[in-house]
C-alpha cells in the first residue's frame, strides 16, 4: 500500500444532513425533490439562499436538464457547478469534489444534492437505456436489470467462498431492525430469516429481500470550512479520509472484489487510523453480496471471511459491528441517486447526535461507501469516506 | 436432455391469439456488427488489429491499447460458464410472457466475458460451454451458451426455439410445386417435421413430372396459386393465410437472355411478373396474417423465405433481365424485411448461384442441386439466419463482391 501524498481535508466541515421524504411514487419530477432539498438545506442552516455559492448534484431523473438547467430553475447563481453522474457512488464523490473546492476558495457554502422521482413506469425505462453496454448487451438479454447481473454475481461468490442465503438474510434482517428505528424507512415492519428464505425468487439466487424497492426522494448535505460552521453554530462532521476507484479489477471474469480493495491502504493511511478504529459503516447495499464484498475489501476480515464474519456479528446500531444504521437502500429504499448519499446523511446524523433511538453508543468514526454504475456486468465506481466528530 | 416438442393441441379458436411483443431491439451501430454477422451464421467479435485483444461489449476502441483498427473476426466460442441465472422476474413484456428463462455469465478462451442466453442442456456452472451468436425475434443478435456436446433432440429447447423457425410442426407454403426446387423444398420440409405444406401450382392444366410424388406424401395438399394473378393470390390467402406458419416463395421466371439478344420486353415482363411483382402480390395478401402469428405457441409463424439469385447483387450480362429482376425482388425483400420485423416474422432472403435445372443449361459446373438448395433453406430456417449464399459459386461471387464490387462487374462483363 503507497502512503498517500494527497493532501489532507483539512479544515472542511460537512454539516446540515436532509432528507426529503421517500414515497413509492411520486407525480412530481426530480427538479421537486431537488428544490425541496434545497429548501430544507436553507432552512437548517440558517444560511440564504443566494450565500449558496456551490452545488454539486446527483440525479438520473434529472434528464435531459443537469444540474445546469436546475440553476435557473430554482434560482441560484453558483460560482461553481459539477454534476456527478456516479450513482450509488456520488454520495462520496460530491463530498469529495465539493471538499477539495472549499478548501480551494473556489466556493464557500456547497450544497450536495441527490435527488430522483419514481413514476410508475421509471425503472423500467431507465433500465432500457442506462447505458450502451447494457442497450447492447444486457437489457436484450432478459431485461432483468442489475437483479440478473447480481445474481451472476452472488451466485459465483457463493461457490467460490461458501456463502449460503443464510448469511446475506442475517444483512437484510439486521438491516431492517435498524430500519424500524428510522421513521424514513419506507419498510415499517420487522423481517425474520424465514419470511427472508421463504421469499420469492427474482433472479437465483436473487430472492425478493435482496432487492432494493425503487422509490422517489432526496439526501442532501452542505460543505463548508470548519469555521464557517462553528460561526454558523452548525454542528458539523470532519473528513478524515476519502478514496475513490473507478473500473477496478476489469481483467477479473467476474466481480468479486470492488475498487476498495485498491485503495483502502491509502484511505487508512490519510486518516491516521485502522479498520478497527471505525465504530460504524455505511456499506452500499444494492444487493447484500456486495456489502458483504466491502467487509472484505475494506479490511474488516480477509477476501471469503465475509460470510463467516457476518455470522460473528451483530449488524444493528447496537450490535458488535453497526452497518447500515438507517436501515439501508434494503429497508429505506432507493431513491435513485439519493441512494449513494443516504449513507453520507445517515453518518453526519450519527456523529452530530442526530440519530435518535439508532444512534450507535460513543461512535468517533464512521465509514461510508460508494458504489455505482452497473454498465455492463459489475458495477464500475467505488469510493469511501471516513468521516468523524469535529473537535 | 432437451425434451422433444410434441404436437401442439389444436388451438381454441375462441381464445384470443397472443400478439408479439418483441425483446428489445435497440443496439448502438457498432453492436449490429455482431448482427451483422448473425445474420449469416457467423459468431464474430470485435479483434484489434494492433494487441489482438477480443473485446466485448463492442467499443468504439481498443480498450486495452486505444487502437482504432478493430476488425470483426470469427470466434469459437469455446469457454467456461462461470455463473447462471434463472431470472423470474422481467421488465419486459417478451421474456415477462416467457419465464422462467435462463441467463448465463461465460468467460471465452479469448478473452472477454459474455452476458448469454443459456441453452437449457448446460447444467449448473462451472461447465464448458459453446457461444454462439444467433437473431433474436427482434431481428437482433444475441449470444447463446450451447452445451459442448447436444442432444438430438437440443433444436426443440423453449428458449432456442425462440430464436430460430425451425419446420417442425408448422405449417408452410411453397408458392411453386412444379420446379425441381419446390418438389425438393417440399420433401426436404416433410422430413424437417413440417406438419403440413401447402404446394403452389399455376396453370393446373399443364402436367410436369415429380408433382404426383410430392402429391403422395400425406403432409401435402397441392392449391392452385398463381403469383401473376391478384385474385389467384388473395383467394388462396383467403383461404390459409391465418394458418400458414412458414411462406417459402420458390416462384420464378428464368430466361436466358440479356438486351441485345431479343426484341421487345415480352419476356422481361414475365420475369418481373413473379420475380418481383409476385413477390408483392404475395406479401401484401400473406405478410399481414403472419404477422397476426408471430407468437402463437411454439408453432407461430415465423418466417417468409425468397429464392433470389446470387445475379440480385451484380448483373451477370448473360441473364441480364433475369438479374435485374432478381435486384429488384432483393430491393424489395429488403423492405419487406423491415416491414416484417417489428413482428417478429423474419425475412430470409436465399442468393443461389446458377441451379442445376433447364435454364442454367449451358452453365458449367459446379451448380447446385435442388436438393442442396432445399437443404440449406431448411439448415437457414433450423439456425434462424437471414441471408443465405448456397453453394460454392455463390460464396465466390459473395466473396469477390465484398472485396470489390466493381472488380466483379468487370470480370462478370467479360463473362464470370
Amino acid at each position: 500500500m503507497s502512503k498517500s501524498r494527497r493532501l489532507s481535508y483539512e479544515g472542511v466541515a460537512v454539516a446540515v444532513p436532509v432528507t426529503v421524504p421517500y414515497v413509492r411514487y411520486s407525480t412530481h419530477t426530480a427538479h421537486w425533490f431537488i428544490g425541496q432539498a434545497l429548501a430544507a438545506l436553507v432552512k437548517e442552516s440558517g444560511i440564504p439562499k443566494n450565500e449558496i455559492d456551490g452545488l454539486c448534484l446527483s440525479s438520473f431523473s434529472l434528464v435531459p436538464d443537469t444540474a445546469v438547467g436546475v440553476t435557473q430553475h430554482l434560482g441560484l447563481s453558483p460560482r461553481w457547478l459539477d454534476h456527478v453522474p456516479t450513482g450509488g457512488a456520488s454520495g462520496v464523490m460530491c463530498l469529495r469534489r465539493a471538499a477539495r473546492a472549499v478548501q480551494s476558495g473556489d466556493a464557500d457554502v456547497v450544497a450536495c444534492v441527490a435527488a430522483d422521482t419514481n413514476h410508475v413506469d421509471s425503472f423500467r425505462q431507465t433500465l432500457g437505456a442506462f447505458s450502451n453496454f447494457s442497450r447492447d448487451a444486457t437489457y436484450p438479454y432478459g431485461s432483468g436489470g442489475p437483479n440478473s447481473i447480481f445474481a451472476f454475481i452472488t451466485a459465483n461468490y457463493m461457490r467460490t467462498y461458501g456463502a449460503r442465503r443464510e448469511d446475506f438474510g442475517r444483512i437484510a434482517v439486521d438491516q431492517r431492525t435498524n430500519a424500524l428505528a428510522n421513521p424514513n424507512a419506507l419498510f415499517k415492519k420487522a423481517l425474520t430469516l424465514d419470511e427472508y428464505m421463504a421469499a420469492r425468487p427474482i433472479s437465483d439466487p436473487i430472492h425478493l429481500f435482496d432487492c432494493v424497492m425503487p422509490c422517489a426522494g432526496a439526501e442532501a448535505f452542505l460543505v463548508m470550512s470548519e469555521e464557517k460552521a462553528r460561526d454558523l453554530g452548525l454542528p458539523h462532521v470532519v473528513i478524515r479520509g476519502a478514496i475513490e476507484r473507478h473500473n477496478a479489477f476489469a481483467e477479473d471474469p467476474v466481480m468479486v472484489q470492488g475498487g476498495w480493495r485498491m485503495d483502502r491502504g491509502d484511505l487508512y493511511a490519510q486518516a491516521g487510523i485502522q479498520p478497527k478504529d471505525v465504530d460504524f459503516i455505511q456499506t452500499y447495499d444494492d444487493y447484500p453480496v456486495i456489502v458483504m464484498m466491502q467487509f472484505e475489501d475494506l479490511g474488516f476480515c480477509e477476501k471469503g471471511e465475509g460470510p463467516a464474519f457476518v455470522r460473528e456479528h451483530g449488524l444493528t446500531y447496537a450490535g458488535s459491528f453497526p452497518n447500515n444504521t438507517s436501515g439501508g437502500q434494503l429497508s429505506v429504499g432507493q431513491a435513485g441517486a439519493a441512494g449513494g448519499f443516504l449513507g453520507m446523511t445517515e453518518t453526519i446524523r450519527q456523529l452530530t447526535d442526530q440519530a435518535g433511538q439508532r444512534a450507535v453508543k460513543d461512535a468517533e468514526l464512521g465509514l461510508v461507501c460508494g458504489f455505482g454504475m452497473v454498465t455492463y456486468d459489475r458495477c464500475l465506481c467505488t469510493g469511501a469516506v471516513i468521516l468523524g466528530r469535529s473537535e | 436432455m432437451t425434451m422433444p416438442l410434441m404436437r401442439p393441441k389444436r388451438k381454441n379458436p375462441v381464445l384470443r391469439t397472443q400478439q408479439m411483443n418483441l425483446p428489445p431491439a435497440q443496439r448502438g451501430r457498432v453492436a449490429l456488427g455482431i448482427t451483422a454477422a448473425a445474420a449469416e451464421g457467423r459468431f464474430e467479435l470485435q479483434q484489434c488489429e494492433d494487441c489482438g485483444t477480443v473485446q466485448y461489449p463492442p467499443r468504439e476502441a481498443c480498450h486495452k491499447c486505444l487502437s482504432a483498427r478493430l476488425r470483426w473476426r470469427a470466434q469459437s466460442g469455446e469457454g467456461e460458464l462461470c455463473a447462471l441465472t434463472t431470472l423470474h422476474h422481467s421488465n419486459d413484456l417478451f421474456f415477462r410472457e416467457r419465464l422462467p428463462w435462463r441467463l448465463g455469465l461465460v468467460k471465452l478462451d479469448a478473452g472477454p466475458t459474455l452476458v448469454v442466453h443459456l441453452h437449457g442442456e448446460v447444467g449448473e456452472a462451472p461447465a464448458r460451454v459453446r457461444v454462439g451468436a444467433r437473431l433474436d425475434r427482434a431481428g437482433q443478435a444475441v449470444l447463446i451458451g450451447f452445451p459442448n456436446e447436444g442432444s438430438p433432440h437440443m433444436a426443440d429447447d423453449k428458449m432456442l426455439r425462440e430464436m430460430t423457425s425451425d419446420p417442425k410442426f408448422r405449417k408452410v407454403l411453397v408458392t411453386d410445386g412444379k420446379t425441381p426446387v419446390g418438389q425438393a423444398l417440399v420433401r426436404a420440409l416433410v422430413q424437417a417435421g413440417a406438419d403440413i405444406v401447402w404446394v403452389g401450382h399455376a396453370e393446373p392444366w399443364k402436367k410436369t413430372g415429380g408433382l404426383e410424388d410430392i402429391t403422395a406424401l400425406p403432409q401435402v395438399t397441392l392449391v392452385p396459386l398463381d403469383l401473376t394473378n391478384g385474385r389467384s393470390v388473395s383467394e388462396l390467402a383467403g383461404e390459409i393465410g391465418g394458418k400458414v406458419d412458414i411462406v417459402i416463395n420458390n416462384a420464378e421466371v428464368h430466361r436466358t437472355f440479356g438486351i441485345g439478344s431479343r426484341r421487345g420486353t415480352d419476356v422481361a415482363k414475365a420475369e418481373m411478373d413473379i420475380n418481383y411483382f409476385g413477390l408483392l402480390r404475395l406479401a401484401q395478401e400473406f405478410g399481414p396474417a403472419l404477422k397476426g402469428r408471430s407468437a402463437d405457441g411454439v408453432t407461430s409463424a415465423t418466417a417468409w423465405v425468397n429464392l433470389l439469385s446470387v445475379y440480385a447483387l451484380s448483373n451477370f450480362p448473360p441473364h441480364g433481365t433475369f438479374s435485374a429482376s432478381k435486384a429488384a425482388a432483393y430491393s424489395l425483400a429488403q423492405c419487406l424485411r423491415a416491414e416484417m420485423r417489428p413482428a417478429g416474422i423474419r425475412v430470409i432472403n436465399v442468393f443461389p448461384g446458377p441451379i442445376d435445372d433447364e435454364w442454367n443449361q449451358h452453365m458449367p459446373p459446379p451448380k447446385l442441386a435442388p436438393a442442396g438448395l432445399a437443404s440449406a433453406i431448411v439448415k437457414a430456417l433450423r439456425d434462424g439466419v437471414e441471408d443465405v449464399y448456397p453453394g460454392d459459386v455463390a460464396q465466390e461471387w459473395l466473396e469477390r463482391w465484398r472485396d470489390n464490387p466493381k472488380v466483379l462487374e468487370r470480370e462478370l462483363a467479360a463473362g464470370g
